[in-house]
């Protein structure tokens, strides 16, 4: 399993879309490749974007499917970074099928 | 270029300032100004400080300000920014939770340490602070990745006691929405352009549904369904084409459509050419709805949207 510190990573705002394009390409992408699941650790962002979580989920949800989500954990998310991610979920499953 | 600053231009009242303006004989900028009183929204300042990085300072002829509230202008930074001698003398202040003073980002690094610097800046609610972060970064982020502006973004934001609000402008002398949408898009005007841009899911990076792997064609959208959550204004205007929400009645749903003609608004496409993109908005602090809640208003509505625009592509059975 492989464990990715957001805060660590994009700070406190996760806002800065090549960051979570280099996550994306450098760390989830060759994880998923190698079987392992990822854990995408949100805890101490405070706040992000949709186009911080697009950049960061979407193509993995075209690449791989919707099944890609079995194997991503979204971990100590807020409130606010959960919707989010739902979103991104959403529509990009809804443009999907 | 011509540019006059009026006694007063925010977004209610900035369609006559907007059609004031003069985009001809490119190489030179001449300002002027009423001189009584010059009051204006942050989006008028960016716009002008757009304009004069576009031409040698040497050819910016701007007229003496003699109005009372002339100073404004120097706190603002548009004289330093645009390196044009001012003999308006201020006393500094510490702009902490008042105003963010122009600003020039071109760069995402320059964007995430605006955005690391500006929230502590206006003293704002952290509730609040997330809202105002969502808009700068999601309108920057479009200006370094669509605008092919030379100058970047130009930005700046105001505090308003009375109205306990914070107006917010950003513009950029790039290419405009028309050209970056028409990539993927098929738009006849610039109003065209702009009706797109701001619908979620639609691009000018792709025709596909969702996006590309870095743009999903919903930032526009974000910022329009803050501003009409929160019964606010929401203006933009690129090359002829200008659209502008207009402030919800109280007693109205704050339900959020997909397509911005369904909204309250006033929209042409006969203004004078702006070369780029200008963005205002307006937030009034003790009336913004929850970013919890607009997130659900705006998860329903996007997801809807995508699917109806899915459903007008499926074929039709044929019947005889």
């Amino acid at each position: 399993m492989r464990r990715i510190e957001i805060r660590a990573r994009a700070g406190a705002f996760a806002e800065n879309k090549d960051i979570a394009r280099e996550l994306r390409l450098r760390e989830i992408i060759s994880a998923l490749e190698k079987n392992e699941d990822v854990v995408l650790d949100f805890a101490g962002v405070d706040a992000t974007t949709q186009s911080f979580i697009h950049a960061l989920i979407s193509d993995l949800i075209r690449k791989y499917g919707n099944d890609v989500l079995d194997h991503i954990e979204f971990k100590s998310c807020n409130e606010h970074v959960r919707k989010i991610i739902g979103i991104v979920v959403d529509y990009m499953q809804e443009g999907a099928n | 270029m011509k540019i006059h600053l009026p006694n007063s231009a925010f977004l209610g009242n900035i369609d006559p300032f907007i059609r004031g303006f003069d985009p001809s004989a490119p190489d030179s900028l001449e300002i002027t100004a009423n001189d009584k009183w010059i009051s204006v929204h942050p989006a008028v300042l960016s716009m002008i400080a757009a304009l004069g990085l576009t031409v040698k300072p040497d050819n910016i002829n701007c007229q003496k300000f003699e109005a009372a509230s002339r100073h404004y202008f120097v706190r603002m930074g548009l004289f330093k920014l645009l390196n044009i001698a001012s003999d308006i003398a201020i006393k500094e202040h510490e702009p902490a939770g008042r105003f963010i003073p122009l600003t020039q980002v071109r760069t995402a690094a320059e964007q995430t340490r605006f955005i690391t610097d500006m929230i502590p800046m206006l003293h704002v609610e952290p509730e609040q602070a997330q809202t105002l972060g969502y808009i700068f970064s999601e309108l920057i982020r479009n200006v370094i990745e669509h605008a092919e502006a030379e100058n970047g973004a130009l930005l700046c934001a105001q505090y308003y006691k009375k109205s306990n609000s914070i107006r917010i402008g950003i513009a950029d002398t790039g290419c405009g929405i028309k050209r970056t949408i028409t990539r993927s898009h098929s738009a006849a005007t610039d109003l065209d352009a702009i009706r797109l841009a701001l619908m979620p899911g639609i691009t000018g990076t792709t025709s596909k549904e969702g996006g590309t792997e870095q743009n999903a064609g919903a930032g526009l959208f974000f910022i329009k369904s803050i501003a009409s959550v929160n019964r606010d204004f929401f203006m933009i205007y690129s090359g002829a084409g200008f659209y502008k929400l207009l402030k919800k009645n109280p007693g109205r749903s704050r339900r959020l459509n997909a397509d911005p003609i369904i909204d309250r608004h006033t929209a042409t496409s006969g203004m004078p050419i702006w070369p780029g993109t200008v963005v205002g908005v307006d937030i009034t602090l003790d009336q913004t709805a929850e970013f919890s809640s607009l997130l659900d208003a705006i998860r329903d509505t996007y997801s809807s949207a995508i699917r109806e625009r899915r459903q007008e592509r499926h074929k039709k059975p044929r019947f005889s």
